[in-house]
């Protein structure tokens, strides 16, 4: 079963100053070993990234009035880099350089598409007009003649790959909406050239390929959501007349009639593709998400939503996608494992092994104990070696992070005072993989305490990961850190205290009330993306239906039922309204709020200190936990046991406590409210029903007990013979 | 040590009758009972509320009223219109009169002991003249209209209140006027109710009528001016008696809904001299109607028609926690009603008015303690022998081979012959049975089923000689030297046939040698009643239970008590063994364990192992669990005289058959109350 795991940011995407291309990505290429990738903006820079550290490890751009057009690729070969900018100048530089404007620079004669690096082989370079050249016969003569093959078609992909030792490169070109395949082998030079069989009513959004026994298989995701196959040989002899590749249908990811829009695909192994893409149905908000597709047994696999949206490119090297969300670049891991039918129907057992394999893959050598240091360094030294043309500032780098194994706490409060965000988190990260000190609770302490005065102080400075580790390592109580939420509060970080009330044993009944407080008056919408711990409402709430409760409570939140008045024996004889018997089915608040203040339920209290702190509320905030208050009495009590399932949601003791508290604190309020009258005589009427029901209960246990006592005595009949023994 | 068969029989379908007045004697301590079907019982308070006398019932005498007078004398009066004189020597009624004024519902003798007031249906209130030998009827008072349902005198014996219907009056004794006339409200808490019986009445020394009325009201009233003092609700049903302590400053009520209620004379404030009645204990031991309370001067008595007697002690008025801290509840007579035919295994129930003869079960099979074993023959309702006449039955008795049964009502002693071959009974009558001129009070077939031992008035133990195959002939009268004028109550015979031991209601235990036919011995005199006796088998020693719970053994051919007695005395029984409220009441021996006595009473039976050591207090005398989980060998060092068995209750009758196996007669009080009318409806908590 495909899935994705860990996700985390590679680098913050800045709007590349100059060419006025935007923000976004360029390009993104593997860099000279696996954990490093090469990224291109659209502007004048190419950075290289250790991806396991997040770290950039050497940085180049152009001059000010250049603007790089063919995304930097490494040459496996020699470990150089290869750019075009300016769409005609070359560029190959190394590591150590430092000046892109002082590296080899050589100047083509028609405009470069890209430059495609394989390993093992040379570097192929696609040109606009459809030519291809391997790099060094181009590098022999820069000047030669470029023929144009392609005639007024655009290049919309090229993908270079390796087959029976040799480079082949397939691309395709666009005209008045055809598309064209074309599949170039190098060696010796043959190109083929197909057309696509056109679609009516859509487009090819994105295209991937791989070869396989000699044929190549192109596949094509289209706007309507489908994925198709498209296979060719090219090793036929070129044909006379232009060839129509037939396609067939791999997948259809999408309903009918929602769209596909900013679209890519990618294959993962030979059963399963990833599609990103923004899925626009008209009625509802358009919502990008990453998906694996299953296309063996044509399943969804996994998805993952992107709220704050895609460029639509997507990368995917060594197990890892790269893809841009929002304004930062980030990577997500996945596993994608052999599909089988029991695994495409979740019988199969998820083996550690391949979760292990993963997990590997990423976590570094930093996280490894003392002892077993000592073959990491030996590897580390070997890459050294064989990258020697290193430049040293990458290098010191690594030195750095040698010292950072024997970070101390002090070290690390003296950095969160003046380091970057990230580089705090990092740092944290590092020091809590391999945090088994005995003081580990004051160390703790230590450090969010510096991480919340730096808060205090900086305004600009919240940490929130860091944070959220250091909650979630359990060891922090409210008064090791009595700012924690306060801060929290000031930025709204409704995650951040969901994860406060829950652990801490000791949040003073203050704060809690501002938290209620906080959460009561933050807007469900504003809620939506957050990443709002569900558990505790899963049980009870359909998730899903959130919307439609929320236009069904609106209407009733100022509503006013003439029902609301009549005792409750009238019910017969009125037709009560529908949306009145709904309010007592439907939440009144979205999942979010309600697994906010599942949390503020659920955390400790003393009556007496609590109660002055509830008559801040305000009315309408009253009214709105009360209701879902009644909304969770109405639930539980539908439940045989009385209780949700589930660790994190409140019992109904809790929640009866709270109403209590509740209708103590703003008694006169709640009376005097108009809107409040109809909730409370439900509420009344729901509770005068189970009081009537219980006390028919205690009868029955009165009688009950009643026959307990009277122990049945055993009946001998009138006539038995037994045996006695007086001894 | 002893593992028994016990045939475990509840068939026995006796219902005692329930009690209807009860007349206590604050002077000899007695309590003086009479039942629903005419029986009167005579309690003796001072040896241990021990039932020392009964006079069987009748059909025909109903007694309303009962009163002591003239000292120890025995008046009851009854809805037959008679009054009568009860013989309590000879243990029958003395002599009737007829009262002349229909229906007889209450009576009351003078503070003096010379008259007798009764009240009739005809609503007059007669005054008699106690007289040595009899009554005379002296003069009526005015007559009224209404029955009288009850009478007071007041201390001084110059005025009576009487209860009627609806109404109280106060008449002048000297006068026969009425010279009060109290009109009792209807109405208790705005319920009307149809008529208001004044059940009962009590005249106080200080001039206050307390009147008990059926609306469930208990009235304080001012004799002098008629007018109402208190009134105290007590029960939504009737209030049916009412007694006072001879201080007067306590007063026992008794309603239909099974409760008893105290009212007590406090001080308002501490100190202070002005005195209110209060209602303060309530007690709820019946669950029927309490037809009678009495009030001694120690404890509350009271009498239902769960024909249950209940002696509720006043912790105020006793002191420490001794046999008299305790309360006790009769329900069975402390007499025998069971026979056994140990020999042929069947068992004679006496009822009133029929005997029943039953044959016992038997099983193949063995078993160890606490097994219940699977009955091979089901017991047999053999036989019912009803007695003519309205007299009830007083004694009766099976020979040990079951061939012969005898009984005696208030006048005749019957005797049959009953022959049992091969599952077929036939009975026979002896016709020719010698008119005895007294009753029998007690029966007994000599071991040999030869003779018959009648027990009768005066000391007196009638010898007769049973005949094959059907007669008998008067043999020998056998009396005491000291010429006792109280009935011989039980009767113990030496299975040799050499002894006789006959104790009477003086309680001196004469023994008789049957060869000589004259008396051997007297048993010293100790102070108590006896409750029950028997001659051991094989020693032919004695052995006497008195109602004080002592148990004696007397050597009857050494005519001293023997060696072990004298230890018992010397060391004491053990406290939880003398604090049981129960009398023994059948004592039996087991042949093949000479040295064991079996005794047994209502809540237990006991095997009295004379060969090992006394208990003493620091020790429990209940040890029979404990004793089971210990080891053969850890058991002889704790193991001691006496071996209790609680396991059948209440017990009626036990006794050991020839082949060794137990019979246990037991009557379950569920079975019993059963069998009675259901009680005034009353509402419990939850139903």
């Amino acid at each position: 079963m495909a899935a994705l795991c860990e996700e985390f940011t590679l680098c913050g995407l800045i709007a590349s100053a100059g060419a006025g291309a935007g923000p976004g990505v360029l390009g993104l290429a593997p860099g000279p070993d696996p954990d490093r990738v090469l990224l291109t903006d659209r502007g004048r820079t190419a950075t290289l990234y250790k991806v396991s550290d997040q770290k950039p490890l050497g940085c180049w751009s152009v001059k000010q009035d250049q603007t790089i057009t063919c995304p930097a690729v490494c040459n496996f070969e020699t470990g150089e880099y290869i750019a075009v900018h300016d769409d005609k100048v070359l560029r190959i530089w190394k590591d150590e350089d430092v000046n892109l404007d002082k590296v080899f620079k050589a100047t083509l004669t028609a405009e470069v598409y890209r430059i495609h690096s394989l390993p093992h082989t040379e570097p192929l370079v696609l040109f606009k007009g459809g030519a291809v050249r391997t790099l060094d016969a181009l590098l022999a003569a820069p000047q030669q003649e470029i023929e144009n093959v392609i005639s007024d078609e655009v290049i919309r992909w090229s993908e270079a790959f390796m087959e029976t030792q040799q480079p082949v490169l397939i691309f395709t070109t666009e005209k008045n909406g055809n598309y064209f395949v074309y599949v170039q082998k190098v060696n010796p030079n043959i190109l083929h050239k197909y057309k696509l069989e056109q679609e009516e009513s859509s487009h090819p959004l994105s295209f991937t390929a791989y070869t396989k026994n000699k044929i190549l298989t192109l596949l094509c995701l289209y706007s309507n959501g489908c994925v198709y196959n498209i296979l060719m040989s090219p090793q036929q002899s070129v044909p006379e007349e232009e060839q129509i590749l037939s396609k067939s249908l791999l997948l259809k990811i999408v309903v009918s009639d929602t769209v596909l829009k900013g679209a890519s695909l990618a294959i993962l192994d030979k059963d399963h593709v990833a599609v990103l893409g923004c899925l626009d149905s008209p009625p509802n908000i358009a919502k990008e998400c990453l998906s694996i597709w299953n296309t063996k047994f044509q399943t969804l696999q996994t998805s993952k939503e992107l709220p704050q949206g895609t460029s639509g490119q997507l990368w995917c090297y060594g197990e890892k996608f790269f893809l841009t969300h929002g304004k930062v670049l980030t990577v997500i891991v996945y596993k994608c494992e052999t599909s089988s039918l029991a695994a495409a129907v979740g019988k199969l057992k998820d083996t550690q092994t391949s979760g292990m394999r993963t997990v590997s893959s990423y976590v570094n050598w930093n996280m490894l104990p003392e002892e077993d240091l000592a073959s990491p360094h030996a590897q580390q030294s070997v890459t050294a070696k064989t990258e020697s043309k290193r430049t040293l500032r990458s290098r010191r780098n690594n030195v750095a992070k040698v010292q950072r194994d024997t970070l101390t706490v002090e070290q690390l409060l003296s950095d969160i005072k003046d380091s970057s965000q990230n580089d705090i988190e990092e740092e944290l990260r590092q020091f809590l993989s391999n945090a088994q000190m005995s003081d580990f609770q004051t160390t703790i302490g230590y450090i969010i305490t510096g991480l919340v005065n730096r808060c205090k102080t900086e305004p600009t400075f919240y940490p929130r990961n860091c944070l959220v580790q250091l909650i979630q390592t359990q060891g922090l109580s409210y008064s090791l850190c009595p700012d924690l939420m306060a801060v929290a509060l000031e930025k709204t970080d409704v995650h951040l205290l969901q994860l406060c009330l829950q652990q801490f044993p000791d949040v003073p009944e203050a704060v809690t009330c501002a938290c209620l407080k906080a959460f009561l008056s933050i807007n469900d919408d504003s809620l939506q993306g957050t990443n709002v711990n569900l558990d505790s409402v899963i049980s009870y709430m359909d998730i899903t239906l959130n919307d439609q409760v929320k236009k069904q409570t609106e209407t009733v939140q100022n509503g006013f039922s003439s029902e609301l008045m009549e005792e409750d024996s009238c019910d017969i004889h009125l037709t009560p309204k529908p949306h009145v018997v709904d309010t007592e089915e439907l939440c009144p608040i979205g999942p979010q709020k309600a697994a906010l203040l599942n949390a503020i339920l659920r955390s400790a209290y003393s009556e007496t200190f609590l109660l002055p702190h509830l008559k801040d509320l305000s009315a309408q905030q009253v009214i709105l936990f009360l209701r879902y208050l009644q909304y969770l009495y109405i639930k539980c009590s539908e439940n045989v046991s009385m209780d949700f399932p589930g660790m994190l949601s409140p019992t109904i003791n809790q929640i009866m406590d709270w109403m209590c508290l509740l209708l103590d604190a703003h008694f006169t309020v709640v009376v005097m409210l108009p809107e409040a009258k109809g909730l409370l005589f439900s509420l009344h009427k729901f509770v005068r029903a189970q009081v009537r029901f219980y006390s028919e209960l205690n009868k029955i246990e009165g009688s009950l007990q009643e026959l307990q006592r009277i122990k049945p005595q055993k009946d001998f009949g009138l006539y038995s013979i037994e045996m006695l023994e007086l001894v | 040590m002893g593992e028994f068969q016990v045939h475990r029989v509840r068939f026995f379908a006796y219902v005692p009758a329930g009690i209807r007045c009860v007349a206590h004697s604050p002077r000899s301590a007695r309590l003086a009972l009479a039942r629903t079907d005419g029986a009167l019982e005579v309690y003796n308070f001072a040896a241990n509320y021990f039932q020392e006398k009964g006079i069987p019932g009748h059909e025909t005498r109903s007694t309303e009223a009962l009163c002591w007078a003239a000292g120890d004398r025995l008046f009851g009066a009854g809805l037959g219109g008679d009054i009568s004189e009860y013989d309590l020597e000879k243990l029958r009624v003395k002599y009737s009169l007829d009262g002349f004024g229909g229906p007889i519902w209450s009576m009351a003798a003078d503070p003096s002991g010379t008259q007798l007031a009764v009240g009739c249906e005809d609503g007059s209130v007669k005054l008699f003249q106690v007289l040595p030998d009899k009554i005379q009827f002296e003069r009526s008072l005015d007559r009224q209209k209404g029955r009288v349902m009850s009478l007071s005198w007041h201390p001084s014996g110059t005025r009576i209140a009487v209860g009627s219907i609806d109404l109280l009056r106060v008449f002048d004794v000297k006068s026969g006027h009425a010279i009060q006339r109290i009109l009792v409200d209807r109405r208790l808490q705005g319920l009307y109710s149809r008529e208001c019986v004044v059940w009962s009445v009590a005249f106080l020394s200080d001039g206050t009528i307390v009147s008990s009325d059926s609306v469930g009201k208990v009235q304080f009233w001012d004799a002098e001016k008629g007018t109402l003092l208190e009134t105290h609700p007590v029960s939504s049903s009737a209030v049916l008696c009412l007694a006072v302590s001879e201080e007067e400053d306590s007063i026992v009520v008794g309603t239909s809904e099974g409760a008893v209620y105290q009212f007590q004379l406090l001080p308002v404030k501490w100190g202070s001299a002005e005195s209110k009645w209060v209602r303060t204990k309530p007690f709820q031991h019946h669950t029927h109607d309490v037809r009678a309370v009495a009030h001694s001067a120690t404890a509350l008595i009271s009498g239902g028609l769960d024909a249950q007697l209940v002696i509720r002690p006043l912790m105020e008025k006793v002191h420490g926690k001794g046999y008299d801290a305790a309360l006790r509840k009769f329900t069975f007579p402390h007499r025998r009603l069971v026979s056994c035919a140990k020999k042929a295994g069947l068992l004679l129930f006496q009822f009133p008015q029929h005997l029943e003869l039953w044959r016992l079960g038997a099983t193949n099979s063995a078993g160890k303690d606490g097994d219940i074993l699977p009955v091979s023959r089901a017991p047999e309702h053999l036989l019912q022998l009803k007695s003519k006449g309205p007299e009830h039955i007083c004694c009766s008795c099976i020979s040990l081979c079951g061939s012969w049964i005898a009984y005696s009502t208030a006048s005749r002693l019957h005797l049959h012959r009953v022959h049992l071959e091969n599952g077929s009974v036939s009975v026979k009558r002896v016709s020719k049975v010698p008119k005895l001129l007294c009753s029998a009070h007690q029966l007994l077939c000599s071991a040999d089923s030869t003779r018959l031992f009648v027990a009768s008035d005066q000391g007196a133990v009638h010898v007769l000689k049973l005949l094959e195959p059907g007669g008998c002939g008067h043999l020998q009268t056998l009396r005491p030297n000291s010429g006792s004028a109280e009935a011989v109550y039980l009767l113990a015979a030496s299975a040799d046939g050499d002894w006789l031991a006959a104790a009477g209601g003086d309680w001196e235990i004469n023994i008789y040698s049957l060869r000589h036919f004259k008396p051997h011995c007297t048993v010293p005199a100790y102070n108590c009643a006896v409750t029950a006796l028997a001659i051991h088998p094989v020693t032919n020693n004695l052995v006497i239970t008195h109602s004080d719970q002592q148990v004696f053994e007397f050597s009857i051919p050494d005519r001293e008590y023997t060696t072990w007695s004298r230890k018992v005395q010397q060391h004491g029984l053990h406290k939880g063994w003398l604090e049981r409220d129960m009398p023994i009441t059948h004592i039996t021996f087991n042949p093949k364990q000479p040295a064991h006595i079996l005794l047994h009473d209502t809540h237990m039976f006991c095997i009295l192992d004379k060969s090992l050591p006394l208990p003493d207090d620091a020790t429990p005398l209940m040890n029979q669990t404990s004793l089971k989980q210990l080891s053969e060998k850890a058991r002889r060092g704790h193991a001691h005289a006496f071996k209790i068995c609680k396991k059948y209750q209440p017990l009626l009758f036990v006794d050991l058959l020839e082949e060794g196996s137990l019979v246990v007669v037991e009557r379950p009080l569920m079975d019993i109350k059963t069998q009675l009318p259901p009680p005034v409806q009353q509402k419990k908590f939850g139903t």
